[in-house]
């Protein structure tokens, strides 16, 4: 590891953005087959063995279509705001530990850093909506502006408890914190702490709904909605630059499932304290990932009312006492 | 306050429950039928098009030409032709187009058929490019049955 830090960034970057990009399309595929089992319906199956080939496929007639730029729209904030999307998902992973060794850049603020990026995620889809000139973009756009506001706080003060409990805001280090088995694990550190094992996991609970909410996931898919508005902020958008917004979001996913994989569930420590490595973190990353599918194929699209009622009435209440009881019980015992 | 926390818990529990039953869906075999490469067997009283029913001594159409189903039919869908070959006392059919178009499945032609020479088909895959794809020669079709 001591390759000149320029080639280092770019080999890492040119690792992320091919990691993210065949994610998108596999998750795309798993998105897929994941709502025709849960329908009982087989899914895509015909482009490829298991239809796996399928996302490819929409992916080339998605960019053989025409970039087409409406006449009303601003030219420059509708071609950035796709970008402004993707963009910070790609970033954020620098900082994601894949394993000990597996990671872009140890940084001591990776935390910090990842919670920075993500709040640009925002502003892409205000721009978006906002640069469309058209009202229903403005309007989705807005709605998804006050839902990432209400859910970053909750987030990110369930944030603060792990930050309080490890001390640290180096990822690498929060993982290491947690090696030894699964009762060391933030989400029920039973080995650490019993009374914190009792409030860790409504904290996870938290955290989750949370990253499904700031990534525009069903049932918090207000923004894009696509059943009502017509995939609400991207109404204006064709081809590629919808497919854009599309890898941002599964992007986002992952950074968010990645996330609470490091801060809840060990990262890559084994659950028995055996082998920890990538394997593992690869395996409870996808574990998320596919609950997230099967929370979106469970639930109908909340209203937005229930929305905000949800993050200001429940979730901000609650992690703000789990925030509490935390420093208390820290600070006691 | 009470309604709060019956709302929380009551919520969340309700939330189990429906993921609970999404995965329990997700391991149950699929139900749905492959269309274009399975199909459904039509039950027996399935109404599709008209069809001739074949004289299973002659190989030919049981149809004695009596045109009673041309008259039957409210819609005039179906038309039909018959000659009397050479040295022979009966008429043999030539002709018997069903214009589907019309067709309403009344199925007042085969209630009307005295000898039984038309019976529904459990034909339901009809899709075509024109209009003129429903006009069947129903003749042609019984050959091509055999
Ligand atoms: S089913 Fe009714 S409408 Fe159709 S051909 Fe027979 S008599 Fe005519
Ligand atoms: S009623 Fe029956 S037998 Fe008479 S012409 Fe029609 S199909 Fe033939």
């Amino acid at each position: 590891m001591t390759a000149n830090p320029v080639v280092r960034l770019l080999i890492s970057l040119l690792v992320v953005i091919g990691f993210i990009a065949f994610n998108a399309a596999f998750l795309v595929w798993v998105e897929r087959k994941g709502a025709g089992h849960i329908q009982r319906r087989i899914g895509p199956k015909e482009v490829g063995p298991y239809g796996l080939l399928q996302t490819v496929v929409d992916g080339v007639k998605l960019m053989s279509k025409q970039l087409f730029v409406p006449d009303h729209v601003d030219p420059i904030l509708f071609r950035v705001a796709p970008l402004l999307i993707l963009i910070p998902a790609v970033m954020s992973f620098v900082t994601i530990p894949f394993s000990d060794v597996l990671v872009a850049r140890k940084i001591d603020l990776g935390l910090l850093m990842v919670f920075a990026f993500a709040s640009v995620n925002v502003l892409g889809l205000l721009i978006g909506g906002w640069g469309s000139g058209n009202k229903y973009a403005v309007i989705s756009a807005a709605r998804a502006v006050s839902q990432n506001v209400a859910y970053e706080i909750p987030m990110l003060v369930t944030t603060i408890t792990i930050v309080m409990i490890t001390g640290t805001l180096n990822m690498n280090e929060i993982v290491a914190q947690q090696a030894g088995g699964f009762w060391n694990w933030n989400i029920l550190p039973l080995g650490k702490n019993f009374l914190l094992a009792a409030i860790m996991p409504i904290s996870f609970l938290i955290f989750f709904i949370c990253s499904l909410a700031e990534t525009n996931r069903a049932p918090f898919d207000m923004a894009e909605a696509e059943s009502e508005l017509i995939a609400g902020a991207y109404t204006e958008y064709p081809g590629m630059g919808f497919g854009v917004f599309f890898m941002g979001e599964y992007a986002n996913i992952i950074v968010g499932c990645a996330l609470a994989t490091i801060l809840f569930l060990g990262g890559w420590q084994c659950p028995f304290g055996l082998f920890p490595g990538v394997h593992w973190f690869l395996i409870k990353l996808y574990l998320l990932i596919f609950t997230v599918v099967w929370i979106r194929w469970t639930y109908p699209r909340t209203t937005i009312y229930g929305l905000l009622n949800l993050s200001w009435k429940v979730l901000i209440p609650f992690s703000l006492s789990i925030l509490l009881l935390t420093a208390a019980i820290l600070k006691v015992l | 306050m009470s309604n709060y926390w019956s709302d929380v818990l009551g919520g969340t529990k309700s939330l189990a429950v429906g993921l609970g039953i999404t995965i329990k869906a997700f391991f149950q075999p699929v139900v749905t039928m492959q269309y274009p490469r399975e199909y459904v067997k039509m039950t027996p009283r399935f109404r599709g098009h008209i069809d001739l029913v074949k004289n299973e001594e002659t190989g030919g159409p049981k149809c004695i030409v009596c045109g009673m189903c041309q008259k039957a039919c409210p819609s005039g869908c179906i038309t039909l032709a018959g000659k009397k070959p050479e040295g022979s006392k009966k008429k043999v059919l030539t002709e018997y187009t069903l214009d589907f178009t019309k067709c309403s499945l009344c199925g007042l032609c085969v209630e009307s058929c005295k000898p039984g020479a038309i019976d529904f088909s459990k034909e339901f895959n009809l899709a075509g490019p024109s209009r003129e794809a429903y006009v069947f020669d129903l003749i042609k079709r019984l050959k091509e049955r055999s």
